[in-house]
């Protein structure tokens, strides 16, 4: 049975076609190992009896035709789905069940996928290491010495689910490293495609212009399977973009040969573990030897993006979370008129990290800050856009590592704000950008824990990363080093 | 013009002149919302025309009515107004129960249409007053407080409903320049079809800016903000107390507090709502999840070839081709509907009659009677059959008057009245002459005196012909057969 889980996404679907494998063998595999990895703490809801359902009607209706026909799937509880709690880890959500379904999951079902339930995350996507969840943190399947560790943030649930086997894969949300860097943490591999490729619609909001959903998976290879499903104009997304589908799957390709590769001086950053310097050199040689040109770039910027970032994300944040007021849904807490009721529901029902943001957005808008803030964020966001767009004239991809550590321990940050938001230095600049990056398991710590490199990518250029991805992918042949320790 | 402007208010230390601003909120004509396909429908049970995106619910984005931004286009036009081909949405951001998304959007830093003008036509003369911008908004919804004594209800099928927000310059100095303002504004909008005008239904209303300065100053003072006035009649009321008040702190050594302040309609008299210290800081800022709104020329082209002729134009034209009066010209097209009725009377009679008969007997009925044209007692089929009944010399204009009368009884066909009432004048020549040489015959006495230059006596003769006429005589050949006979 755990033979199953441990099949990628496209080996999967290709036995389940074929019939090697039924649908409801395939599910109940999931379940039962769902069953045993509650300590994990990865779903918020899970829909393990409908999704028993579903596969046995695809079987008994023989409904293979979609691409992840009879492919158990949980996805991160940022996606809105029809009748199913969706709460983005959040207790002012608890209970709330939309009547709508997300684009991006709507995509997911049409083409044959059971949901398995909804995977844990950091407080409506706001942290690196799925400690701000009002359902409690996930654990990471890699262990130091024995001891839990983060699973990264925020789509930890989703990182650490497929990590574990508990999902076939997964899509979740990228706003400033969120798919990237839980991967990186837990040795599978995110991809954060084009601001636009993916339809925001049905996806609860963190940061609009900095939001992406994308897939997590086992390999290269169902990342782009995922990305084929889930990428498309929307016209209910005013920022979707209106271009042409990739054939993702279908273009990958291991051939690198000539291919220009960036490394900016700027990633290298104080206090960075001599590991990672040294993966990243073995990622150059990796890519020199499967025939890519390495060329040295300057981001000048870079050192700039934490800092937008943490005014931008934070300013959209507080006016798009306005809207959790307890009028209308989700968890109201009573008060003696209307104003007490709002700051008490919203008191009560936003966890701290959420409250930190939503005022620290609420700062930088205010009148007599907005200018020197927020304003001066978005120049700067261009300017770094301009780095990039420079770079790339150069360039075909630029290779940096994911995160400038590997996982730690549950609670050694979440006093520490700043050397939380640390986490993301990496990833960052890519979402102010808008460009596509992923993180692949590269490697793993003297301490077995896996590390990961990323490929930044032209705008709406995902088939160049992954087609590298694929190239770096085989030069190293990792294997997981998971061992079912909480089973 | 012999008229002067005169509409200053006398204080104790000397007169003074007011200086009032409009922003009209205005309702675009559109059957969907701006952001949404909900429909707009007046007077529909509460809460049964909300959408997903009215009602802000997670993961919701909005999406631009393609229809809303013609209209506002087209408006602009209307208003000789500059249309920006680049503007943006910004999201404006406060609490309230019938603000379901925690912001408005609206457009801030860049609206969509520039400056403008408006003509007004006042007895000293004509007037320009200035638009300073147009812009795209959504409405709130409503919150209803008189249902229950400890709960309030919202009705979100306002919510997100089109808004033009009509900011015009302070250019205004009376009671009566507002209201002629407000009139030709919503005229201009109905020629149009952007907006239907309709006070009662809050499709137009107001928030009116008054200041007062010393006679000869030309700085401007401290004003404050009258909210939301729904009618005419309330914003001068508005402005009469609110200058009367401003006028008695400054004589008395106050000073005015910059301030918002509503209108009682009942007590007639404004409050103050909030002072300036206590605004709100709405913390605008451009709305990640829409584009900037990029109107190609040909698209503002094309709207602009296809406007309807509008109330100035048309007054040029009635001013030239037929000869009418400024006067008449403007009250013809003042309204929408006045104006058809007008046009429908003059096409098969005669434009000057028509305007005449319109102006003076049929208003003068309407105004007696409280009605709009639309209600008029007399169609403007009927109108015009009486206008061409005096034409065609069937009865005298002082017959058709006591027509007239009978027609707003029932609205009757006048030539069945004239028929009926054996009304018809008496125009045969060869009858007349019979009936004058009788009179002459009779009266040898008086005719000796006329001929020896007694011509007052002529308008005996002409009474007594009309007498044997029963007054049906026709007077203008009444007074040609007699020069005749008498010389």
């Amino acid at each position: 049975m755990s033979e199953i889980t441990k099949l990628t996404l496209v080996e999967l679907t290709k036995k389940i076609k074929s019939k090697e494998l039924s649908a409801l063998e395939t599910a109940n595999a999931y379940v039962s190992r769902i069953k045993k990895s509650k300590k994990l703490n990865t779903f918020v809801t899970e829909t393990l009896d409908q999704a028993i359902a579903s596969a046995k009607n695809i079987d008994d209706k023989n409904l293979k035709s979609g691409v992840l026909a009879g492919a158990p799937i949980a996805v991160k509880d940022l996606f809105c789905t029809k009748n199913v709690q969706t709460t983005a880890s959040s207790k002012i959500l608890k209970n709330f069940i939309p009547p709508y379904e997300s684009t991006v999951t709507s995509k997911l079902w049409d083409s044959g996928a059971i949901l398995l339930g909804k995977l844990n995350c950091d407080e409506f996507a706001m942290g690196s290491s799925n400690e701000t969840s009002a359902y409690g943190n996930v654990i990471n399947p890699y262990q130091k010495n024995g001891e839990h560790l983060v699973p990264g943030g925020s789509s930890g649930g989703c990182s650490s689910a497929v990590s574990a086997n508990l999902t076939s894969s997964t899509v979740g949300t990228d706003t400033g490293g969120s798919i990237r860097q839980p991967a990186s943490f837990t040795g599978i591999v995110g991809l954060k495609p084009t601001y636009g490729r993916c339809s925001r619609w049905g996806i609860i909001a963190f940061a609009s212009s900095l939001d992406q959903a994308g897939p997590m998976t086992k390999d290269v290879s169902d990342s782009a399977l995922m990305l084929d499903v889930i990428s498309g104009y929307d016209e209910k997304d005013s920022t979707s973009a209106n271009i042409e589908k990739g054939d993702f799957l279908n273009s990958l390709n291991k051939n690198i040969k000539g291919l220009k590769v960036g490394i900016p001086k700027e990633y290298i950053v104080d206090n960075m573990p001599k590991e990672i310097q040294t993966l990243w050199d073995k990622g150059i040689e990796w890519m020199k030897e499967s025939g890519a040109i390495i060329k040295n770039i300057s981001l000048p910027n870079t050192k700039y993006a934490l800092p937008t970032y943490y005014i931008i994300a934070p300013a959209e944040a507080s006016s798009n979370l306005a809207r959790y007021d307890g009028v209308k849904y989700g968890f109201r807490a009573p008060g003696k008129d209307l104003i007490e009721m709002y700051e008490n529901t919203r008191a009560e029902g936003f966890g701290n990290e959420v409250k930190r943001r939503i005022m620290i957005g609420t700062y930088v808008l205010s009148s007599g800050y907005y200018d020197a803030y927020y304003l001066k964020a978005q120049q700067v966001r261009r300017l770094i856009k301009n780095d990039f767009d420079l770079a790339f004239k150069e360039v075909d991809t630029i290779l940096t590592p994911t995160a400038p550590s590997s996982a730690f321990k549950i609670g050694d940050k979440t006093n520490d704000p700043i050397s939380m938001y640390l986490n993301d230095v990496f990833t960052v600049p890519v979402n102010l950008a808008g460009l596509p990056a992923i993180s692949i398991p590269a490697g793993f710590d003297e301490f077995g824990l896996p590390l990961g490199l990323q490929l930044i990518g032209k705008s709406f250029d995902e088939q160049t990363i992954l087609n590298s991805a694929y190239a770096l992918e085989e030069k190293i042949s990792l294997k997981s080093k998971v061992i079912d320790w909480w089973m | 013009m012999d008229k002067k402007f005169d509409y200053f208010l006398e204080g104790k230390t000397g007169k003074w002149e007011v200086v009032i601003g409009l922003e009209v909120h205005a309702q675009i004509t559109s059957n969907a919302k701006l952001f949404s396909s909900s429909s707009t429908k007046f007077g529909s049970n509460p809460n049964s025309q909300v959408s997903f995106v009215d009602a802000a619910m997670p993961g919701m984005l909005p999406v631009i009515n393609k229809y809303c931004v013609e209209q506002a286009v087209k408006t602009g036009l209307g208003l000789k107004a500059t249309i920006n081909n680049f503007s943006k949405f910004d999201r404006k951001n406060y609490f309230y129960a019938d603000l379901p998304q925690g912001y408005q959007i609206s457009q801030f830093k860049f609206p969509i249409v520039g400056e403008g003008e408006i003509v007004l036509d006042m007895p000293y003369g004509t007037k320009i007053a200035g638009i300073e911008r147009l812009h795209l908004e959504q409405d709130a919804g409503k919150s209803i407080h008189d249902q229950d004594p400890s709960s309030s209800f919202v009705d979100l099928n306002r919510s997100g409903i089109a808004l033009m927000e009509i900011v015009g310059k302070p250019d205004l100095r009376s009671p009566d320049e507002v209201a002629q303002y407000v009139k030709k504004l919503r005229s201009i909008m109905r020629y149009l079809n952007t907006c239907d005008g309709n006070m009662d239904e809050g499709s137009l209303r107001a928030d009116v800016n008054v200041s007062v300065r010393k006679v000869g100053s030309s700085d401007l003072g401290t004003r404050c903000e009258i909210k939301n006035v729904n009618s005419i009649k309330f914003m001068q009321q508005a402005i009469e107390y609110e200058a009367k008040r401003q006028i008695e702190i400054i004589e008395e050594g106050g000073i005015i507090n910059q301030q918002t302040r509503l209108f009682d309609t009942k007590k007639i008299e404004t409050r103050s709502m909030r002072s300036k210290e206590d605004a709100h800081d709405y913390r605008y800022f451009p709305d990640p999840d829409l584009l900037p709104l990029v109107l190609e020329q040909s698209f503002v082209d094309k709207i602009k070839n296809s406007l309807p002729e509008l109330p100035d134009e048309k007054k040029i034209r009635l001013m030239n081709d037929f000869d009418l009066s400024s006067y008449d010209a403007s009250i013809v097209v003042s309204d929408q509907d006045i104006s058809q009725y007008y046009e429908e009377v003059a096409k098969d009679s005669d434009y000057k009659l028509a305007a005449n008969w319109m102006i003076v007997e049929l208003f003068g009925v309407l105004n007696k009677e409280g009605k709009e044209i639309k209600d008029s007692p007399v169609s403007a089929k009927n109108l015009s059959k009486l206008i061409n009944l005096i034409k065609d010399n069937t009865i005298s204009g002082k017959i058709a008057k006591i027509v007239f009368e009978e027609m707003v009884k029932n609205n009757e066909d006048p030539e069945k009245i004239v028929n009926e009432k054996g009304m018809r004048q008496q125009s045969d020549p060869e009858e007349l002459k019979k009936i004058i040489d009788n009179i002459l015959k009779n009266n040898q006495d008086k005719v000796e005196q006329y001929k020896a230059g007694k011509d007052k006596l002529f308008g005996f003769f002409v009474g007594e012909a009309m007498k044997n006429t029963q007054g049906k005589g026709n007077p203008k050949l009444i007074n040609e057969i007699l020069k005749e006979q008498l010389k």
